[in-house]
């Protein structure tokens, strides 16, 4: 959206706006997540995700627990070398478009154990898009996080050829 | 890497693989099933997805500074883990903790059973179905959190219990708090027991399945709710009382069958007698000898001021070390020097208290516990969670061993679902509590 347009709002009954622009403004808003849950951050995950702070009135409350249905991978808890092949298959098993998000410290850098069993952070195996720290981060943490997700999808240059581009 | 299941299976049936990452496996464990249809003829639990290297990495940490890392074993109920650990290394020094740091114990340990045994259940009803009692449940839990958090100062990872005592001081509004999270709780494990107890479903995949005899439970060193769920009475609360767990007055739960339903209930009716001992234990708790708020010096006057003379008058500390103010040490920690952290007040205002702080703090000089191996056993939220400790005498533990309770309970998984149907795999597995940070360590 140009600098002009956005000083000058239309006047009429309808909204002008780029495609790309409504793209990113519809998938921000529906956000299925896998939530690849191995340890302690799960217990907080539980709670951003429950009643209390109700994860879904960001546009991400629907759970799938099939990669292959997602498109927002949250990696909570530790990655350990045994567990890391995991994630990446499942992270290749999700169909584009597709974010990751690291939840909590073990997952952006291996957090306080640094030693011989854990990844020290998912960035080694799988690109991440939104790094939330904490151990365990508290959910109004991981709320933020979410809302800085959608923020970078909606500024994003969306591919939104479904047919499949020709090599 | 063929397993072993995959070489003895039989070529007419079926090899299926659940796990790691499904979620009723809770991400860190595998599960190979044989089926022949429906039926699972044998299984294989792998289990080392969430292998972390505590106890190498505790071989390099010194006894105060591995405290962390126990909080994250058990990652349902921290505080017990923290108790489990210090309560050891007590055992080894031989300290004396006051009485009102030991009823902060006991309450403290008490929450973090209840929310363990919630957390457990919740999976278990979510994965039978029941979302309602998933969100419910996790509602209760939020409560007896801000219990925690309150106290604490962290929702989950807590480092609060520490070795001599506790880290800080009850909040004046504790009761206040403590009191609306046990009504919540209350009233959600009386809407839990109306929705599942008599629930046809719930009854059919829970009832007689998984069914475990008292002898077999105890050949595979099963302990805790599991095990009291056969009917076998033992709990290391009333078996070697610690704390002050003999002077109040609760009950242990037992079951009659030892399947799905019982381990249920045993855990159901469990949090009622836990929220017994809280309130027990918070109508007798000795009182402060101090209130909580002190109308102190600022921090920086302080040390301004003690570059002249001795500060006698209260300091005000930073918000993060609210209650644990000198004046409060013989309320919560043992007064044995070496052993506790010395008090900030005594740090920022005298050379001796500075000199304490870097001896507390310095490698080689912190606390070393006198050579020798000692094991102590705490009630965890799965049951016996044990610490073994082999030291030589330096101030980093030569081994330290966690004897965890889930460990026991998941090897006998196999024996449990043979035979059995792939959706019995999961209320069983849902009611055996696996938490991958103790199992795998």
């Amino acid at each position: 959206m140009t600098e002009e347009k956005k000083k000058r709002p239309p006047a009429g009954p309808f909204i002008t706006t780029q495609f790309n622009t409504l793209l990113g403004w519809a998938r921000k808003f529906s956000l299925f997540h896998y939530p690849f849950v191995t340890a302690c951050c799960g217990m907080e995950y539980m709670s951003a995700a429950c009643a209390h702070f109700d994860i879904d009135r960001f546009g991400a409350g629907w759970t799938r627990f099939s990669p292959r249905q997602s498109d927002m991978l949250l990696v909570v808890g530790t990655i350990t070398q045994k567990e890391a092949p995991v994630l990446r298959t499942v992270y290749d098993q999700m169909t584009e478009p597709k974010w990751v998000i690291a939840f909590g410290t073990c997952a952006v850098s291996g957090g306080i154990y640094d030693n011989y069993a854990v990844v020290q952070g998912i960035d080694q195996i799988i690109p991440v898009d939104v790094y939330i720290p904490g151990c365990p981060p508290r959910p109004e943490t991981v709320l933020d996080g979410l809302l800085k997700l959608q923020e970078k999808i909606q500024h994003q240059d969306h591919d939104w050829r479904w047919k499949k581009k020709r090599s | 890497m063929p397993t072993r299941i995959q070489k003895q299976a039989r070529q007419d049936t079926m090899l299926l693989n659940m796990g790691p990452s499904h979620p009723a496996m809770h991400g860190t464990i595998r599960v190979m099933l044989e089926l022949d249809g429906e039926r699972i003829l044998n299984s294989e639990v792998e289990v080392g997805y969430l292998h972390r290297g505590f106890e190498k990495t505790c071989e390099h940490r010194t006894y105060f500074s591995l405290l962390p890392y126990t909080d994250r074993l058990n990652y349902v109920s921290p505080l017990i883990n923290n108790l489990g650990y210090v309560m050891t290394i007590e055992k080894m020094l031989g300290v004396e903790v006051p009485e009102r740091a030991q009823y902060i114990r006991v309450l403290m340990s008490e929450l973090s059973r209840i929310s363990d045994h919630l957390t457990c259940l919740a999976a278990m009803a979510m994965e039978c179905g029941a979302f309602t009692v998933f969100l419910y449940k996790m509602k209760a839990r939020e409560f007896l959190w801000d219990v925690i958090e309150q106290t604490t100062g962290a929702r989950m990872t807590t480092s609060y219990i520490r070795i001599g005592g506790v880290r800080a001081d009850l909040h004046p509004d504790f009761d206040a708090v403590l009191k609306k999270a046990v009504e919540e709780t209350r009233l959600v494990l009386k809407d839990v027991h109306g929705l599942l107890d008599k629930n046809k479903i719930f009854l059919n995949r829970t009832r007689d399945v998984a069914v475990m005899s008292r002898e077999d439970a105890v050949a595979f060193g099963w302990t805790g709710p599991c095990l009291r769920s056969t009917g076998v009475s033992y709990d290391v609360r009333k078996a070697q009382p610690y704390l002050v767990y003999d002077r109040l007055n609760w009950d242990v739960p037992l079951g009659e069958r030892g399947d799905n339903f019982d381990r249920y209930l045993v855990r159901m009716k469990e949090m009622e007698q836990s929220l017994r001992i809280i309130e027990q234990a918070a109508a007798r708790i000795p009182e402060s000898s101090r209130g909580f708020i002190a109308e102190g010096m600022a921090p920086a006057q302080a040390i301004k001021e003690s570059r002249r003379q001795r500060v006698r008058k209260d300091i005000a500390l930073s918000p993060n070390l609210e209650g644990s103010e000198e004046a409060r040490y013989p309320d919560i920690l043992a007064s044995d020097k070496g052993f506790v952290v010395p008090p900030k007040e005594e740090t920022y205002t005298s050379i001796e208290g500075l000199i304490n702080h870097f001896k507390f703090f310095m490698r080689g000089h912190g606390i070393r516990p006198p050579k020798g191996d000692v094991y102590f056993a705490v009630e965890g939220g799965n049951g016996e969670l044990g610490f073994y400790i082999v030291s030589d005498g330096t101030d980093r533990p030569y081994r330290l061993h966690l004897r965890a309770p889930c460990f026991h309970i998941v090897s006998s998984l196999e024996q449990l679902i043979r035979g059995r149907y792939v959706a019995d795999v999961i209320p069983t597995f849902g009611s055996m509590n696996m938490i991958g940070g103790e199992l795998d360590r």
